[in-house]
């Protein structure tokens, strides 16, 4: 049965009320005028202490009795025939216990470092001299690497035929160009959007109109650089039960993958993440890795711990997609849009899904009625690529919103005001663009571009953000309240840092109103209830609601024990604070412990399910923006952020402490993306030339800029407790933003990704400035 | 990581010149001559060549000396992480660019991925396990609790050991001096800002 309840929805304090449906046992949803306890403040994490006194034990910790190592052979060639492998001495090496081929021969290599050969030994000194003494004989072939390249008419063809249905790039995300769509050469595609849309119309909307801005852009390959590489601890408890400890971002989904590859029910694989050391969208799947763990133990009748080292994680741990957009807006003379062709390629090197999403932006942040997209997977013979935090978004953000921007510069319009009159209705990100434009002092930027006088030039720029609302149904929040009047939630949702364990307690003790200190988390564990994989920033917004949903049946079965004792019906009974007492007698009260101990038996557990959503929301809800301050040299071509200021909704924040470290993670994110990363490869070997985090540079603690958030609280009143997840779309702007501010600093565009001085002095060369 | 580091040549300390000739000569199988190992070798004279085997020898960690079985070879991230389970202390990069590794080493934090671990032998080495003392954080761990100066918690100890040995040598450090103490220590999860505010609260209890 279903009630009626009214809820006050809206931005901040700017609510209106509106009706929605929820069944008979849910709780009324957590709306804009609820009051919280717990819920919104800012909580030091539950896993604060384990993580700070070094207690916190991740798989890489992970150490079993007669434990070997295992270390993979890896083909130095970009394309190549594995013919033979001579294992002999490696096998009698001391202290070797097993060696594996990973496929069949002969091995088809599409990638330099694709594994070729495991070892499992003693110890990783051991593994690594066995793998010196492995022979391979192969037959090299030419390769293609670099999206250009590939997309020669003359190219060798990674693919002779067509290309795999699916690659890591498409794991979870979806938004690959199917196979069902054409190939040619290394091209597959294009897919296009909107389904019917028409080249013809929006070429002639171009021609037509009165202003349009044309341009190529250019993004490179980055790598996830988890600190934590990718890698498991594999244990067979008997022949056919297998326990893995994993470093992933989803211990289901990494269990159904050993599952489905080793022939095992799902229920005799067991996934464990106790913590993990960062995924970014690299870490879903059991990986060769994993599947060779499992293989080397169940060999060997021992636990096999394997895990990448630094160089493969960067050579062979997924990456995102380097990409190629060509891109024309076109505006009328009010500065109105009339018209955005967008023609895209992005390469997962040998996977798919190199051109997943890169068309979002482009259709989800402005109003505009002709539009023409193209998203097309181009294969390269380089390591595969993966989902990364926000896929394909950094990327197409980095060629729309520096269009955009050149194109309010063309037809005299601040770039703000320009973007505000374009922007699709939206309240959330209008209410955004005030907020952020006073905190950032926006009135204050020169209208002039390159204006400072001296070699160091300032400059400002803003973009747009956009990430969605998805979830995912079905997961389920045990709850276990004891007779000591203990609360124990679990779930197999894993913490990839984002802070879910606090979450989960804080919404816990909200709805029982008792302490977060209160209730203890078991998380981490695929023989728990169904938890969400964290990707597409699901991992709050999917299980909060059932979190809460358990606590408020727990509620009501505690209600039921309380009304015993009073002895009248439980209806008749109310909680405050964690106190029941019967309606209208508040000064004979129960207290939660009280109650808890006139448990029947020992315990009593409750189930909260994760439904679907009361009433549908736009998915394409989540807006965000940042503001970026720069300085660049221009003798030395150095771009140095001063400041970012980040504007970001994710519905009912839950813990606004963790969702700053999130925001801020984001911002660093994408200033080393901007700046500094580039994956290399070597363009006559194949093999990566940068794999190590010396050269291969992430941002580090003296490239990090002031930064500034505000976050809007936004209430949708779809869910129990209204939470959207961060994580994806504080990194989506980054880099957009920094190429504005370098344009109004230096008045040339930089099209292509890292900024880096070589880029900058370039540009300003062709200015004539230099 | 280096940059707190007392850099006189006259203290029996190990500057980063004599820490990197260290490394170099004993990686090619003499663990001796470095001027580190004469300092304190138990049992050990300065000619004497160790390995290429086992060796016995103890070394001095959070104040205790524990007595370890190593090669030459090894190093003693390796040494503290496997052979004693002190897996606080993480790797990740194996070659001293990430600082998650980092110890503390007569007073001079070290990438303990590339100090190997007979050339510890005499020295005070300190690691994240020994902060707490007796269930009671370092002031500088509760702070970055307070702070959430962590996130996925990988980097977190090596992190903790630059801001504490900045904290022994500088009780009053600005933001540029804090930047520097951890610039040798990569955080992918970027939550450099709450590690700044974990540091600077600290010092302003202090004055």
């Amino acid at each position: 049965m279903a009630k009626d309840v009214e809820l006050h929805v809206g931005v901040g304090k700017d609510l209106s009320t509106m009706t929605t449906k929820i069944p008979d046992n849910a709780p009324r949803p957590w709306d804009g005028k609820y009051q919280t306890k717990h819920i919104g403040k800012r909580v030091t994490r539950i896993d604060g202490k384990a993580k700070a006194t070094g207690k916190a034990k991740y798989t890489f910790d992970i150490q079993l009795p007669g434990m070997l190592h295992g270390q993979f052979v890896r083909c130095p060639y970009p394309s190549a025939i594995v013919e033979s492998v001579d294992t002999v001495a490696a096998e009698a090496y001391p202290g070797v216990k097993a060696v594996m081929l990973v496929s069949k021969l002969p091995m088809t290599i599409r990638h330099a470092d694709q594994e070729v050969v495991a070892i499992a030994a003693t110890s990783p000194h051991i593994a690594n001299e066995a793998a010196k003494l492995i022979k391979i004989k192969y037959t090299k072939k030419p390769f293609v690497l670099g999206i250009e390249n590939a997309m020669s008419d003359t190219a060798p063809l990674v693919f002779k035929s067509q290309g795999p249905k699916k690659g890591a790039g498409d794991d979870l995300h979806g938004g690959a160009v199917k196979k069902s769509n054409s190939q040619k050469g290394n091209i597959r595609g294009p897919r296009i959007t909107p389904t019917d849309a028409s080249i013809e119309k929006v070429d002639e909307k171009l021609q037509n109109c009165a202003s349009v801005v044309e341009a190529t852009y250019q993004t490179q390959v980055q790598t996830h650089s988890a600190l934590e590489t990718h890698g498991v601890v594999a244990k067979w408890e008997d022949d056919d039960h297998l326990t893995v400890w994993a470093s992933t971002q989803s211990t289901f989904v990494t269990r159904n993958d050993f599952a489905t590859r080793l022939e095992l029910p799902q229920a005799n694989v067991r996934v464990i993440t106790e913590h993990m050391g960062g995924g970014f969208g690299a870490k879903f799947r059991a990986g060769v890795f994993g599947i060779m763990a499992a293989k080397l133990a169940k060999k060997t009748q021992s636990p096999v711990k394997l895990m990448h080292n630094r160089r493969e994680e960067h050579a062979s741990g997924g990456n995102r997609p380097d990409t190629l957009q060509k891109l024309a807006i076109g505006c009328d003379k009010d500065g109105t849009l009339s018209a955005i062709k967008l023609h895209s390629y992005g390469s997962c090197g040998m996977a798919t899904g190199g051109a997943s999403k890169l068309a979002w932006p482009a259709k989800n942040i402005y109003q505009c009625d002709d539009v023409y997209l193209e998203e097309s997977d181009v294969f390269t013979h380089s390591s595969p690529g993966t989902a990364f935090r926000a896929p394909g978004h950094p990327q197409g953000a980095f060629a729309l919103e520096q269009t955009i921007d050149e194109l309010a510069y063309k037809v005299n319009i601040d770039p703000l005001e320009f973007r505000k009159k374009n922007s699709l209705h939206h309240k959330v990100r209008q209410a955004e663009y005030e907020v952020g434009a006073k905190k950032f002092g926006w009135d204050k930027r020169n209208p002039k571009v390159a204006a400072d006088k001296g070699v160091i030039k300032r400059g400002v720029g803003m973009a747009n953000s956009v990430w969605y609302y998805f979830y995912m149904t079905g997961f389920q929040a045990t709850i276990e309240v004891h007779n000591d009047g203990s609360v124990e939630l679990m779930n197999g949702v894993q913490d990839l840092g984002t802070g879910i364990r606090t979450i989960l307690a804080m919404v816990v003790a909200e709805e029982l109103g008792l302490e977060i200190a209160d209730i203890k988390i078991r998380i981490g564990d695929s023989t728990l209830g169904y938890g969400p994989a964290s990707g597409g920033s699901q991992t709050t917004g999917g299980i909060t609601p059932a979190a809460r949903d358990a606590a408020y049946l727990a509620k009501m079965k505690m209600k039921e024990v309380a009304a015993t004792a009073f002895s009248v019906e439980a209806k008749d009974i109310e909680c405050d604070s964690a106190k029941f007492f019967v309606k209208g007698k508040p000064e004979n009260v129960m207290t939660w412990k009280q109650v808890a101990a006139r448990i029947p038996g020992d315990k009593f557990m409750v189930i909260g399910e994760r439904k679907k959503d009361h009433h549908t929301i736009d998915p394409a809800t989540v807006a965000g923006m940042q503001f970026a301050e720069v300085e660049v040299d221009t003798e030395t071509g150095v771009v140095k952020v001063n400041r970012v200021v980040a504007v970001h909704d994710c519905g009912r924040p839950m813990n606004r402490l963790t969702l700053e470290s999130q925001i801020n993670g984001g911002v660093i994110q994408g200033i080393s993306y901007a700046l500094f990363e580039d994956r290399i490869l070597d363009r006559n070997y194949g093999m990566m030339v940068n794999p190590n985090l010396e050269q291969y540079k992430i941002a580090g603690s003296m490239d990090v800029p002031e930064i500034d958030i505000e976050i809007m609280d936004v209430h949708h009143g779809c869910s129990s407790t209204g939470a959207i997840g961060i994580g994806e779309p504080a990194t989506v702007p980054t880099a957009a933003a920094i190429a504005n501010a370098v344009y109004h600093a230096i008045g040339v565009r930089i099209r292509e990704l890292p900024i880096t001085p070589d880029k900058v002095l370039k540009a300003l060369a062709s200015k004539g400035d230099k | 990581m280096s940059q707190n580091r007392k850099e006189s040549e006259d203290t029996p300390d190990i500057s980063r010149r004599s820490f990197l000739k260290g490394v170099g000569i004993a990686s090619i199988g003499v663990a001796v001559g470095s001027g580190i190992t004469s300092e304190g070798v138990e049992g050990h004279s300065a000619s004497e060549v160790l390995g290429p085997n086992k060796n016995k020898f103890s070394l001095s960690i959070n104040g205790k000396d524990i007595s370890v079985e190593a090669e030459p070879r090894q190093t003693l991230a390796e040494i503290l992480r496997d052979h004693l389970q002190m897996t606080g202390t993480k790797t990740a990069c194996e070659r001293g660019a990430c600082g998650a590794c980092t110890v503390v080493m007569n007073g001079n934090t070290v990438p303990s991925c590339m100090t190997l671990a007979v050339d510890a032998i005499g020295a005070e080495l300190e690691t994240i396990e020994g902060l707490e003392k007796e269930g009671e954080l370092h002031p500088i761990q509760q702070s970055f609790v307070d702070h959430d100066a962590l996130q996925c918690g990988f980097c977190t100890p090596g992190m903790i050991m630059s801001c504490k040995n900045l904290l022994d040598q500088n009780p009053s450090p600005n933001l540029e001096e804090i930047k520097l103490a951890v610039s040798g220590n990569l955080c992918r999860c970027g939550t450099y800002p709450k590690v700044f505010e974990a540091v600077s609260a600290l010092k302003n209890k202090g004055e």
